[in-house]
This record gives C-alpha cells, structure tokens and sequence, in this order.
C-alpha cells in the first residue's frame, strides 16, 4: 500500500481486521465487520460483495487525504458468536496439519533467512 | 457488538501457546496519500490480493511453504473465477469458509462494476504478494514490483484485499 502511494497509485484495502489495519494506517480503508477470511462479504451472496466493492471504489475517488476509513453498516448473517470464540483457548486457531504446516513455515522462513535467501 | 481486537486478543492467545516473543505488527505515523486523478468512470483498476489465490491446474506441486515466502505472482483477471482458489488455511474456519473466491477476492465483482459503467475498467492483470513475515521485503522488493507491473498495464487504482 505505501509504496503504491508513494509511487502515485491510489489504493484502497478491503479489510475485516480493524485494528491491525489502521495501526499500520494506510491511505483508504473500507471495513466489514465479518470473520477473517471473507473481507469482501458473505460466501455465494453476490449482492452484498458487489456493495462492499462497489463501495471501495467510490472512496477512491471521494477520500481527502490518508487514515479515511469506511466502516461499513453490517452484522454478520449468521450472528455474532465467532467474535468471543477467535483465537480463545477453546477454539484452536490452527489445528492438526495445518498447525504443523504453519510450523513447518516457520522453520523454513527461518532458514531463509539465516542464508541471507529473503 | 464492537469489533474484535485482533492484536490484543493473538498476543495474549500465542503467549498462553508459549511464544515469548510477541508479533510486532506494523505501524507507520507518515501514510502517503495519491489522490485518484481521473473520474472513477475512466479509471483502470487493478485487484491485488496480500495473500495466496491460485489457479486450479498450474499450481499443483507446489510446495506448501511457497506462500509463506513465495515472490509476486500475476494472474490475468479474465480466468474463469471457476479455476481460482486459495490454499491460504489462516482464516476463522470456524465461523466460515473459503469456497467463494470473490469472498476474498473480489474479481468477478470489479468485472461488473466495469460492465456497469462505476469504473472504468479492471486490468489485463491481478497481483499477489504475500507476507513473507517481514516488513521489509515486502517495502523493498515487493510493493516496487507491483507497482512496475501495474504501470505496464496503465493501472489507475487498485483495490487490496487480504484472505
């Protein structure tokens, strides 16, 4: 985001981690309060995705200057109990192979690194 | 009910994992800022995805760690949304899923807006950077490389999503 910015390209993010995203501060960001993976609406539900894009290409062209976020008016269809579960002792974020991918990622970005490879 | 604090809630979810280290995200005070220069109706608008989307058929042994540290990778935007996926595995399998690439990756959606008139156009090309855990890579090596080849397909805009 900053180097397109910075190179003259207009951006926008299409988010759904608040928090992370205006922390970091980029220059538009519209937010849907959905879970992490679906930032752009709900699976199969065309409609609802067309507004959210369709609403990040408007602030395009509408924001002033950096830090504009667009919060979008939404709840999630099917209710709002994954917000307490995410990433709670209860609910594993990562589980079975897909733990041990992420390790195993880890290791290897380590390496990586270690030979000057990133 | 408010937003969840996704910072607060995985540094204190990794520590009870062991990790003594907390995830330092990034934070920047300076935010540059392009104003769009050309009415929305005529602008060209590229899609780039800070995660991992794929297309069925050519991505197959592929190793898994490659969208940890894999490079910037383009797809041209009239694939058929059918072949695209996603082996990205980081997001809230509980509550949803990652069936529907427009979800995430919002292609077919940009392609209507075109049709529509809203935007001017959507680039011969889509981008894909990944986080390669490291701020800097992705400022150095990977964010000049997008914009190189958005400039090569006369991209006005673009619209970042993130699995």
């Amino acid at each position: 985001m900053r180097v397109l910015e910075a190179a003259g390209l207009p951006t926008v993010v299409i988010g759904n981690a608040r928090d992370i995203v205006e922390t970091c501060g980029v220059a538009r960001f519209v937010f849907l309060d959905s879970p992490l993976g679906n930032p752009c609406g709900e699976p199969f539900n065309a409609s609802e995705q067309r507004w959210v894009v369709r609403s990040a290409v408007e602030l395009l062209a509408s924001a002033r200057g950096p830090r504009t976020t667009l919060a979008l008016p939404y709840r999630w269809a099917k209710g709002e109990a994954w917000k307490e579960k995410i990433f709670s002792k209860e609910q594993p974020f990562l589980e079975g192979e897909a733990e041990q991918r992420w390790l195993e990622s880890k290791e290897k970005y380590k390496e990586l690194k270690a030979k000057g490879a990133l | 009910m408010s937003h969840v604090r996704y910072i607060d809630k995985t540094r204190a979810y990794y520590a009870g994992l062991g990790y003594a280290k907390p995830y330092q995200w990034a934070e920047f005070a300076e935010v540059p800022f392009a104003p769009l220069t050309k009415p929305l109706r005529q602008a060209r608008i590229a899609l780039v995805s800070t995660s991992d989307v794929a297309v069925r058929g050519e991505a197959e042994g592929e190793e898994p760690h490659g969208f940890m540290v894999g490079k910037v990778y383009s797809i041209p935007a009239d694939t058929a949304v059918e072949r695209l996926f996603t082996r990205q595995e980081h997001y809230d399998t509980h509550a949803t899923h990652l069936d529907d690439v427009n979800s995430y990756f919002p292609i077919s959606r940009l392609h209507e807006l075109a049709a529509d008139g809203v935007i001017g156009g959507v680039a011969a090309r889509a981008h894909g950077v990944y986080t390669n855990y490291s701020h800097r890579r992705t400022l150095a090596a990977d964010g000049p490389e997008v914009v190189k080849r958005c400039r090569e397909d006369g991209v006005d805009a673009v619209v970042l999503t993130p699995v």
